[in-house]
């Protein structure tokens, strides 16, 4: 079975970042730059899954801007087998990334995608359940356990009310939580490796996908500030208080 | 104190000053390419940091334990030195016929810096390692490397140096562990050694010791010193692992710092039956000793650029947090953070521009290594050899030192926090502090500078350089940001090479002058040579901005410590010309009775 795993490109978890000056985005000037960290976890899963023998080839997948190589090549120094670049430098709107992913499936005919849950740049945690509706393949998002057995694939998937575990029939979409593993460091050897494994080169156009934007960015903002509190002496004026606020009745 | 590899600021220092981008030209070093160094930064960062970096903490606090001659790390430590020979980190520079990687030393140095911030006590057992394979690597006999390198290079086995005996530190030539030829080809090995560097531990399955001995008619001195192989488990010709030797670690040491790092004192042949094989020839292990020297005193050298680079981003980051005072001067009088008071500034200012100075100077020495090695042409590889050579006291002692200061500093920018051992910022002063007393003191490295390493070649390596430095400054602009440079920068070459000449002209009776002055001489040479390789990455980051490449702000920032280290610091250099030439008649006016008053 193959192994698709799309990989995307985002501020490193460790920067705090910083609006632009005329609110219309995120300042990436100079900001670190890595792997999403779910798809990290995502790529992982995928690699267990081919040493036990389940799968037999891992392609990550990314679209974005030419540097997004570097995610990829992350992602091969980690052990997977190849790449594929959609190149594009407009944007990465989740419906039009599950369009594309949905040709790349066509293509690449996959016995499962890992996804991560959502990227920590927008937190939309749609693309996988986009990607799902597209092809028409069940889906198992928030997966903290995944179990090939067979033709199925039993999920655990992390649930509000605590861990709902599903049967999935292959192929399947899968989205991975902050829980299903630990991601490697990379090895030095598989870093030299990496170097001379192969990744394609797209655009959006080779799969028939217009990567024009739908979204439109009004303004972006900092949060506001936290105020200072209160400090209250008694129970009763902690309910009073939140009377006054409005948070509770 | 969590640390983050300071990456971007390694790549610029392995671009400019180590010119690493030349390299992969090398058929020696044709994996070296931009993408291929970018990517090892990085995720050797994560390592460390991820990995190495949380234990530091525990190592300090538990340290490592010796019970009946087995010792035992603290929890953590044996699965982190798994993962780090599994992630093959160990086999960065090691020739690619014994399964290493075959990449450029300097490209090693700066993942070896990474690994020794996040854990200096740690990354000494790699450190050791590494040297083991560099000295078995040049003289071992081909059926032993077939035997030993491997398992080295992959990490399983790890390495040490056994030369200190309580008689013999700084004077090694004074050693009398003894070895006797057996009819098998074998030596038998008789002795004991102190202060042995991870000499013994659980967290791999052999350990391969490098000892100095002496043969019954050997000569005395060092002339008479041969290297031997001394296997904790001796490795059957099979490559598999025979029985115990007969080495044991009788105790550990207590000390002030790196208390993760083993020092063990180490008996050999108790029952008479520890086994040894000659590395070399009979009389050659002074030979071998110096070959993995310029490994071992560069790596060294790196623990002060390392540790310095780890108290710097304490410092900075409780700096920004820590809420005291108001202003000097107002306008308001409402308390600050820290990082707003100018004398915080200046003690910040002064941490950032001589770590990134001792880096440069370190990596710079590290590339000169690897040139000597890889090339081709007989002047040029001639002219490396000798500059790395030349480099090398100065990079131990000065960068050690660097250490030290850089992480009391360090201390003084915390306050009491810093003084108390909560926040780690006492742990790294604790740890940098050994670096400049292990691998030849510092007062050891100031003799080599100028009793061996400036008459070398009849002079011609420092003459060279200082006429490299002094067209440097010449082409200098004589406007602008680095013009502000020159001036600093021709008064400490200046002064720096009249010191030079005035320490090649005593001899005979006039030796001891030089010998007075040597270890100032040598912290002159160092700062200049920091000037110098600053002074050199500001004119690389002027030539980026104006063609707007790069991170601009960093750039930016590397112009300002450029200029703060050659108006701060390098004028020391010029006011140590003075104190250096002075000669030894105060130092040795005091009887020996009158240094004590009752
Ligand atoms: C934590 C630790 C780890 C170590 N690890 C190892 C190891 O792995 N392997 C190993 O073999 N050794 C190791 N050593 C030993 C170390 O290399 C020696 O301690 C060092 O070389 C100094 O020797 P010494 O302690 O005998 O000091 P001494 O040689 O007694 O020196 C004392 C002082 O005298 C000065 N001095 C000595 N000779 C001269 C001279 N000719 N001219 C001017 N000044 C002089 C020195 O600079 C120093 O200031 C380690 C030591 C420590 C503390």
């Amino acid at each position: 079975m193959r192994i698709l795993v799309p990989v995307k490109r985002v501020v490193d978890y460790n920067v705090k970042v910083r609006v632009k000056a005329d609110q219309t985005g995120i300042d990436l000037a100079n900001v670190k730059m890595s792997m999403n960290p779910f798809d990290e976890i995502a790529v992982e899963e995928a690699l267990r899954l081919r040493e036990k023998g389940v799968a037999t080839e891992v392609v990550v997948v990314s679209i974005g801007i030419q540097q997004c190589t570097e995610t990829l090549r992350t992602a091969l120094a980690m052990g997977a087998d190849r790449g594929i670049l959609v190149k594009t430098d407009v944007g990465t709107e989740s419906l039009m990334v599950a369009k594309i992913l949905a040709k790349i499936c066509a293509d690449e005919q996959p016995g499962m995608v890992i996804l991560g849950k959502q990227a920590i740049d927008d937190d939309a945690n749609q693309t996988g359940q986009m990607l799902a509706a597209l092809l028409g393949w069940s889906q198992g998002t928030f997966a903290s356990k995944i179990v090939v057995d067979g033709a199925m694939v039993v999920v655990t998937r992390e649930v509000d009310g605590g861990l709902e575990t599903i049967n999935l029939k292959l192929p399947a979409i899968i989205s991975a939580d902050l829980r299903l593993n630990e991601p490697r460091y990379a090895s030095l050897p598989n870093i030299m490796k990496a170097k001379s494994k192969k990744i394609d080169e797209k655009t959006p156009a080779d799969y028939c996908v217009s990567d024009a934007t739908r979204l439109q960015t009004i303004k972006v903002t900092e949060p506001p500030k936290r105020l200072a509190g209160v400090k209250v002496k008694t129970v009763e004026e902690l309910v009073e208080k939140l009377k006054e606020a409005g948070a509770i009745a | 104190m969590s640390y983050q590899a300071p990456i971007k600021e390694q790549q610029f220092v392995l671009e400019t000053i180590a010119c690493i981008n030349d390299f992969a030209v090398f058929p020696a070093f044709e994996n070296a390419t931009p993408d291929v160094v970018d990517a090892i930064l990085s995720e050797a960062g994560k390592f460390s940091a991820g990995v190495f970096a949380p234990l530091n903490k525990v190592g300090d606090r538990h340290g490592a334990t010796w019970s009946d001659g087995v010792v035992t790390l603290p929890e953590g430590f044996q699965a982190a030195y798994k993962q780090y020979v599994d992630n093959g980190w160990g086999s960065l520079g090691a020739d690619t016929v014994h399964g290493g990687q075959g990449l450029p030393f300097v490209l090693a140095t700066a993942v070896q810096e990474q690994m020794t911030s996040a854990n200096m006590a740690f990354s000494l057992c790699s450190m050791l390692t590494l040297g083991a394979i560099e000295a078995l690597q040049v003289h071992a006999s081909d059926e032993q490397k077939k035997l030993y390198l491997t398992k080295l290079v992959t990490g399983e086995w790890t390495g040490t140096m056994n030369l200190t005996e309580p008689q013999a530190g700084s004077d090694v030539g004074a050693l009398r562990t003894k070895a006797e030829a057996q009819a098998d080809g074998t030596y038998r090995i008789n002795g004991s050694k102190i202060y042995i560097t991870w000499g013994e531990h659980d967290c791999a399955e052999n350990i391969i010791h490098l000892v100095l001995a002496r043969l019954p008619d050997a000569p005395p001195g060092t002339k008479g010193i041969s290297l031997f192989i001394v296997p904790k488990f001796i490795v059957n010709s099979d490559s598999t692992i025979g029985a115990r030797n007969d080495v044991r670690c009788v105790s550990i040491e207590h000390k002030l710092g790196i208390h993760a790092s083993p020092t063990c004192t180490m008996s050999f042949g108790d029952n008479h039956a520890c086994i040894g094989y000659l590395v070399g020839a009979e009389g050659a292990g002074m030979r071998a000793m110096f070959t993995m020297m310029n490994h071992a005193r560069i790596n060294v050298g790196l623990q002060g650029v390392a540790i310095a680079e780890r108290a710097m981003q304490g410092a900075v980051l409780y700096a920004k947090d820590r809420v005291q005072s108001a202003k000097f001067g107002g306008p308001g009088r409402e308390a600050v953070r820290i990082i707003e008071h100018v004398d915080v500034r200046r003690m910040l200012m002064i941490l950032r521009s001589t770590t990134e100075a001792i880096r440069a100077l370190t990596y710079l020495n590290a590339a000169c290594v690897d040139r000597a090695h890889a090339e081709t042409d007989p002047d040029k590889q001639k002219a490396a050899h000798g500059l790395a050579d030349l480099l090398t006291p100065v990079t131990k002692a000065y960068a050690t030192d660097m250490g030290v200061e850089m992480s009391a500093l360090a201390i003084q920018v915390f306050g009491g926090m810093g003084y108390v051992e909560e926040t780690g910022a006492a742990q790294h002063y604790r740890d940098a502090r050994i670096a400049p007393i292990y691998e030849g003191t510092n007062g050891i490295q100031a003799l080599d500078l100028i009793g061996r390493k400036l008459p070398m070649d009849g002079g011609v390596h420092w003459r060279n350089l200082f006429s490299d430095v002094r067209s440097f400054t010449n082409s200098l602009p004589k406007s602008g940001d680095l013009g502000l440079l020159k001036p600093y920068l021709e008064d400490a070459l200046e002064a720096l090479n009249t010191a030079t000449v005035w320490m090649v002209g005593n001899d005979g009776p006039d030796a001891n002058d030089s010998a007075a002055g040597a270890s100032l001489y040598l912290r002159m040479f160092g700062i200049t040579m920091g000037g110098w390789l600053l002074a050199k990455q500001a004119v690389a980051a002027q030539d980026k901005l104006a063609a707007a490449e790069g991170d601009q702000s960093f750039l930016k920032a590397k112009i300002i410590t450029a200029r703060f280290f050659c108006e701060q610091i390098l004028p020391q250099a010029v006011a140590m010309l003075g104190p250096v030439t002075r000669g030894d008649s105060l130092m040795m006016a005091l009887s020996d009775e009158q240094f004590l008053v009752a």
